[in-house]
């Protein structure tokens, strides 16, 4: 059960959060203009490091609010959290 | 008196309070304060259960939940399978009987409840032993918030079996002033009778709470957050390695001492005690000062440590250095040891003497009970000097302290247990200061060589009788084939062997069999390591894991404002997602069919009202919320006017269908859209998901308002005059409130919002009111309808309505594979948008087949019945052999009272070109013709809708 | 009267499994991945294809991942054709391991219910039963008295919270030990002059331009004709050394035992919905799996809470585990993809072959994915069966969605 630092309500248990996966993944600015190859990276196609990842959470239970983590997918160690819109964001396509 | 090998005085028993317990169907007795197992050994009764591979007998080896032999399973008050009885309380009425190596469940009910508790605490306190006590008075006396948690029934840990004094007066005496003071702070939290069975991330720690047959709950699951964590877990004794070591009567020394202190209980008359270790000498000593003739020590080491040598001299006691165990006469019980004498580099065997004795003493060192900090990702280490692996290493708020450190004096378990208590504390940004450290015995720091196997002196088929694991009968010979086969791993040979699998998890095997297995492979210990420790520390029952998390608990049940109504209604209910919802309202003696039938029939030709209430709806504010709308669905919604209203179709981004319902713009800047029931909670963390992610520009606001809003619809021909008779401040006709649009109007004096949207085809109005409102204004158009032979109807019902319309239920007619396209609603799809969730997908080839499945009508050949749903639907008359090429198959099937014939709709291969053409459907072992249709089955042209 | 010995009659062991062996310089087929995919492709490579110049490279124990980790069940009732072929195909050569591998497998055909318990899940279950009859797997739907019948302890009381309303039932699945498995193939590879190499964790690999043409391994390079990646929950890391992604996420996926109880349980259970499975293993101990913990992981631990649900779940549907015990519980890491069906094929890179993706699914599928990898890596290109499976139907959309089917939902 680890312990996720919300930006807003504090350190809560991660039951009360909601997983979303890789952090900074921009929706493409215009999908129509990629190739198909292009939008499946898109849709289906997510960083897996094990290591640091940059990842999303939604506080669910609390003030569901999107916010940024860095945690070690190796330990769980968590090393960081941000509101989503300070994250630096890199378009994937 | 409870036995004859019970003291007259001494111990933690309460005399006064003889238990009469039955154990293997013999009606014994002993005190309270007792353990099944120290009741038995007072009564001389030490086989206690066999042996799961070779039926030999099994007795007490240990005196805690380390013990691997003696498993019993409790018959009464209510069966529970498979518990050391060494840890087993007496109490009045147990009844139990000794186990072969499998437990029994009962068929019967479990009448115990079980609960749960969430405690925060800075410090939580593992372990209520000399260290862990220590610890505990340190950090609280600094302010922190303490948990101190022991899987004992009493405080004191080891102090409890080792007769110590402290400060010149017995231990127990310290344990318990230092119990009273803790428990008379305010922030400290004593948990007896609680083990602590789980170390997770962040140290967040599982602990269950035992709370006996009498309270409320039989046993309790605390869920401990904690800043830090000090891990005073104690010790566990090895056992050692010799031929027929696992005879009833063979003991650890340790849980020698702990039944002659604790219990006043004399596990023997005759005594061999084999050692490679200093601590078993105190049990020797203690034991023969309470009457026990000790007929050896026998000491593997080359010498004797001088402190214990020179005691054991003035007590008469014999001690034979450089000599070993190698065996045991005795078959229910231990009758002798066979000792030689062992040369320490050759490992070569001297002559055979023979000692006569009923209790076998044996002690091969120790082995912290590092569980919890490995499971914290605590390193270990093997540590040569301790001859066991040790906590190594740091991890940040996790102290161990006392013997799960390596230490082995009282004195010091005493210093490191304040040692880590001052240091909690002073993470936690608290003063602490160490409490002076007690007086205790002036006994030098025991030392042990550890001494992995005994040569086994039966040549003929070696290391057959010498358990290296006694819960799983595996023994060296098994370790030995393990590693002929080739295993050169620690984690391979415990598979082989299933050494560590047993019921007590390898606690007593674990250390020793890698050291075998490291001499086995000529290899350092060290590299060799030991098996993974892994949650929980001590069994623990499904039960107290659940908690209260059954039956009706199991998952919320949620309601709508009217249910009561269904209720005395006698609906029977469908769960959709954690809603009730009413499936059909039978009359007396009607069935299902019917039932739906006749509410079928009612709504095609009268009025019938449904709850609607579960529709999932959600407020869209902003002055962004237009633009908003117009890139979650996929139809255009910015156009939509106040006061009307739309159907709504939502994609994921890979194009497939995931939720439908209406828009209603209320307002300049406002909009309420809806849900499928099962879908609101998804949909709501979709759009949020989007809105707070992705276009973080835009001006919206998401308000979940399902639970806000009651919703009844009113559909038939007849509605509109019912509406009349109950609804002020509207004007019905079509002219003033046309198709798709909402109006604001008063029923039964409450304010409702009332739209014209139809779901069966019918003219149809669907009201909302404030859902503590819904009752009443049910019950009022209820009563207006009465005079029209209003039905209520349910979703069953609703099913067929919708169907015979052509309607899709979305995660019906459709399964995450399925486009707006393939259900037949292109024109649903925007093609004046330049972008909008799912759009790009809808161009990938996979997507542009025109052999998707697609959703089309069924009709049964004349004569044939209702097609299940899920039926699989086939192209040829006759089956070919398998694999056979399958079309599509039914996702929606009824009997329909308005078509007079079955119908179902269906996704098939190209179906809208196959309209028309005949198919069959593999029901059972038939095929049944079917004819493929238009989804739409009723009133084509939507005649019907405006009455 | 001769006291209960309900372990003595569990098989032994042969006198050889096999030895670790140090790696060559070169081979002919490198296998990434010493588990039972890893096994069962060098098996499969060497017998049916004749090529027995292979090394398994393994990074810790072989068979020490997934392998060793799961719930051992084993059943084909898919619903997608492409899946129902796989998996059908599996079965089969689970039938036939025994013989073929010479030893005890202890692979027990004691059928599997996937229990339905909204209307909804019965839609779908007499769908995928119907979809297996005419695939030729067998299946059957049963109604609730049915399903009381074949599992008698099953809770399956309409006061349920989540009453069960009936259930597919596939007679032919059932269980087998998965040690035994591993050790089958391995001691099979080792009479074959296979070289299983254990404590060799591979780095990176060797190019030239884009073919793969060997591995770095922390004991030093191996030249390789070619690579195959069966490497479970770490393909991402190895995959990541090439630049090459994949749609793979990593999660936690756990399971626990109790202690050994007599014998209860006559067949395997399956609940997506009451989200458990459980069956009784031949020693006596029950085999709970739990859903997958939502987030990534390679940590081979997984949350508190997740078990906790399972063990609600199971006592909700069998009271009579009430007082059953947890002995032990872990976690693997297990390798999802979007559409909960695996990836195996051919890469962008010449050379390099890719079997991963099995999430929840792998050890079943263990005989299955080595006959089809095999063939693919002998002839660079896909089997027939697994052809749908390769990575363009993530660009062409032709997923294989068995979300429904995977027995824990993703």
């Amino acid at each position: 059960m680890m312990l996720i630092p919300c930006p807003w309500c504090g350190p809560r248990n991660e039951t009360e959060f909601h997983y979303g996966g890789q952090a900074g993944v921009a929706y493409p600015r215009d999908p129509q203009a990629l190739s198909d190859a292009e939008w499946a990276q898109f849709l289906f196609f997510r960083d897996n490091p094990k290591g640091v990842f940059a990842e999303r959470w939604m506080h669910r239970s609390g003030c569901r609010r999107w916010f940024d983590l860095r945690r070690d997918t190796a330990t769980n160690e968590i090393l960081g959290a941000g509101a989503h819109e300070e994250q630096e964001r890199t378009v994937s396509v | 008196m409870s036995g004859p090998f019970r003291l007259a005085d001494g111990g933690r028993i309460d005399r006064e309070r003889p238990v009469s317990f039955r154990f293997d169907g013999r009606d014994l007795q002993g005190f309270a304060g007792d353990t099944l197992a120290s009741a038995l050994l007072a009564q001389g009764v030490h086989q206690v259960a066999t042996g799961i591979r070779y039926g030999r007998p099994r007795g007490v080896l240990a005196a805690g939940p380390e013990e691997p032999n003696a498993l019993v399973q409790i018959e009464k008050p209510f069966p529970e399978p498979m518990l050391t009885a060494t840890t087993v309380e007496l109490r009045e009425g147990l009844e139990a009987v000794g186990l072969p190596g499998q437990g029994r469940l009962s068929p019967d009910p479990d009448p115990a409840r079980y609960d749960a508790v969430h405690e925060h605490c800075d410090v939580l306190v593992v372990g209520a032993g000399p260290a862990g006590l220590s610890a505990a008075l340190a950090a609280a006396r600094s302010g922190a918030r303490v948990v101190l948690a022991d899987a004992d029934t009493e405080f004191g840990g080891g102090l409890l079996g080792s007769g110590e004094m402290l400060d010149h007066a017995p231990a127990l005496e310290w344990v318990e002033r230092a119990r009273a003071e803790l428990a008379r702070r305010s922030e400290v939290r004593l948990l007896p009778r609680t083990t602590v069975t789980g170390h997770y991330d962040a140290n967040y720690l599982i602990a269950v709470e035992d709370r006996g047959p009498d309270a409320f709950t039989r046993q309790r699951t605390w869920h401990i957050r904690a800043h830090e964590v000090v891990l005073a877990t104690g010790a566990h004794e090895r056992p050692l390695v010799f031929a027929d070591n696992d005879r009833p009567g063979t003991m650890l020394a340790g849980a020698a001492r702990t039944y002659l202190h604790r219990y006043a209980v004399l596990p023997g008359r005759r005594a061999v005690v084999f050692t490679t270790d200093d601590g078993a000498y105190a049990a020797a000593l203690d034991l023969c000062g309470a009457g026990v003739e000790i007929a050896a020590v026998v000491d593997a080491r080359p010498e004797a440590p001088p402190f214990w040598a020179k005691r054991c001299a003035e007590q008469g006691i014999p001690v034979r250095t450089g000599h070993a165990v190698v065996g045991t006469t005795g078959e229910e019980h231990v009758t002798g040891a066979r000792v030689a004498a062992l040369d320490p580099d050759t490992g070569a065997l001297g002559p055979e003497e023979h000692h006569a004795c009923d209790l076998l003493l044996v002690s091969g060192g120790w082995n912290p009970a590092v569980h919890l900090y490995s499971q914290a990702r605590g390193p270990l280490a093997y540590d040569e000097a301790a001859g066991a692996f040790l906590p190594s290493g740091s991890v940040p708020g996790v102290h161990p302290a006392g013997a799960a450190a390596g230490l082995r004096t009282t004195a010091q378990c005493l210093s490191s247990g304040a040692v880590a208590g001052v240091q909690a504390a002073s993470r936690l940004g608290l003063e602490a200061t160490a409490a002076p450290r007690p007086e205790t015995d002036p006994h030098p720091v025991p030392k042990g060589r550890p001494l992995w196997r005994v040569p086994d002196p039966d040549a003929g088929d070696p290391g057959r009788t010498q358990f290296v694991d006694l819960a799983r009968d595996a023994t060296v010979a098994d370790v030995e084939k393990a590693v002929g086969a080739g295993l050169s791993s620690v984690e391979h040979i415990k598979r082989f062997t299933t050494i560590g699998t047993g019921h007590d998890q390898g606690r007593t095997s674990g250390t020793v069999s890698s050291g075998i297995i490291a001499g086995l492979l000529g290899a350092d210990l060290a590299e060799v390591g030991t098996t993974t420790f892994r949650a929980p520390y001590s069994p623990v029952s499904f039960a107290a894991l659940a908690g209260r998390e059954r039956g009706e608990l199991y998952d919320p049940i949620r309601v709508t404002a009217m249910h009561d109504w269904h209720v005395e209604q006698g609906a029977p209910f469908e769960n959709v997602g954690q809603w009730k919802r009413p499936w059909y309202y039978p009359r007396p003696g009607e069935s299902m069919e019917a039932a739906v039938l006749r509410e079928c029939r009612a709504v095609r030709t009268g009025v019938g009202m449904q709850d609607v209430s579960t529709l999932g709806k959600i407020d869209v504010q902003g002055p962004d919320a237009a633009e908003f709308l117009d890139l979650v669905y996929t139809n255009m919604m910015s156009t939509l006017k106040l006061g009307r209203i739309r159907y709504g179709l939502m994609c994921h981004a890979d194009g497939m269908v995931f939720d439908d319902g209406t828009v209603m713009r209320t307002g300049e800047h406002r909009y309420l859209i809806s849900t499928t029931s099962g879908g609101a909670a998804g949909v709501l963390e979709h759009l949020e998901d989007w809105l707070q992610t992705e276009w973080t520009h835009l001006r919206v606001h998401l308000t979940s308002v399902t639970e806000q809003w009651a919703t009844i619809a009113l559909a038939g021909p007849r509605s509109r005059e019912v509406l009349e008779r109950a609804c002020t401040g509207i004007d019905l006709d079509n002219a003033d409130f046309p198709f798709m649009s909402w109006r604001n109007g008063t029923i039964a004096g409450r304010r409702a919002r009332v739209c014209r949207i139809s779901f069966s085809g019918e003219l149809a109005f669907e009201i909302n009111v404030p859902w503590w409102h819904g009752r009443q204004v049910w019950d009022a158009l209820y009563a207006a309808g009465e005079p029209f032979g209003i039905t209520p109807y349910g979703t069953e019902t609703m099913h067929v309505l919708r169907a015979e319309k052509g309607f899709p239920i979305v995660g019906q007619d459709t399964d995450g594979t399925v486009t707006p396209q393939d259900l037949g609603m292109g024109w649903a799809v925007s093609k004046k948008k330049a972008d909008f969730i799912g759009a790009r997908s809808f161009s990938r080839p996979d997507n542009t087949r025109t052999d998707r499945k697609q959703l089309v009508g069924l009709i049964p050949a004349a004569g044939e019945g209702v097609l299940p749903e899920g039926t699989q639907i086939v192209e040829t008359r006759v089956l070919p052999r398998p694999p056979v090429p399958m079309l599509g198959h039914v996702t929606s099937s009824y009997r329909s009272a308005a078509l007079g014939t079955p119908f179902a709709l269906a996704l098939v291969k190209g179906g809208r070109d196959r309209i028309g053409q005949t198919v069959y459907g593999h029901v059972g072992d038939r095929l049944v013709p079917v004819e493929i249709t238009d989804p739409v089955f009723y009133d084509k042209e939507g005649a019907r809708r405006d009455g | 009267m001769a006291p209960r010995t309900p372990g003595a009659d569990l098989p032994d062991h042969p006198d050889r499994l096999w030895r670790s062996a140090d790696p060559k310089s070169s081979y002919d087929v490198v296998i990434v991945g010493g588990g039972g995919h890893g096994l069962a492709t060098a098996y499969y490579l060497a017998v049916n294809h004749g090529i027995t110049n292979i090394a398994v490279l393994e990074r810790g124990w072989l068979a020490g991942g997934n392998m060793a980790r799961n719930t051992t069940i084993i059943r084909s009732n898919y619903l997608w054709d492409e899946s129902a072929g796989l998996y059908e195909h599996a079965l089969k050569l689970w039938e036939g391991l025994e013989e073929e591998l010479d030893y005890p497998l202890l692979f027990s055909q004691r059928g599997v219910l996937n229990l339905a318990h909204s209307l909804q899940e019965v839609r779908d279950g007499v769908r995928r039963v119907g979809a297996n009859r005419l695939n030729g797997v067998d299946a059957e739907w049963l109604d609730t008295d049915q399903v009381a019948e074949a599992c008698p302890i099953l809770n399956t009381s309409p006061d349920l919270r989540y009453p069960v309303l009936g259930a597919t039932w596939q007679p032919r699945a059932g269980i087998a030990k998965h040690d035994h498995v591993a050790w089958g193939f391995a001691r099979a590879l080792d009479q074959l002059g296979v070289d299983l190499v254990e404590g060799c964790e591979v780095t990176g690999f060797e190019t030239a331009g884009d073919r793969v043409i060997g591995v770095e391994t922390s004991r030093g390079p191996i030249r390789a004709g070619r690579v195959a990646l069966a490497a479970a929950g770490h393909t991402s890391v190895l995959a990541d050394t090439l630049g090459l992604r994949l749609p793979l996420q990593s999660h936690p996926l756990q399971a626990l035992v109790s202690e050994l109880l007599e014998p209860v349980h006559p067949t395997v259970v399956m609940s997506n919905a009451v989200h458990v499975y459980v069956s009784q293993a031949h020693k006596g101990e029950l085999v709970l799996g739990a859903g997958i913990d939502a987030y990534n992981s390679y940590g081979q631990r997984g949350s508190f809470h997740t078990i906790e649900r399972e063990l609600a779940a199971a006592v909700e549907l069998f009271p009579m585990f009430a007082r059953a015990h947890v002995l032990r519980t872990w976690a693997g890491v297990v390798d999802v993809t979007p559409d909960a069906s695996a990836v195996m094929g051919p890469t962008p890179f010449e050379g390099l072959y890719v079997n991963c993706g099995w999430g929840t699914g792998g050890f079943k599928a263990t005989p299955g994915v080595g006959w089809c990898f095999a063939h693919t890596i002998a002839n660079d290109e896909p089997h027939p069966l697994n052809a749908p499976f390769g990575l363009e139907r993530f660009t062409t959309g032709a997923l294989i969605d068995e979300h429904g089917a995977a027995g824990v939902a993703h």
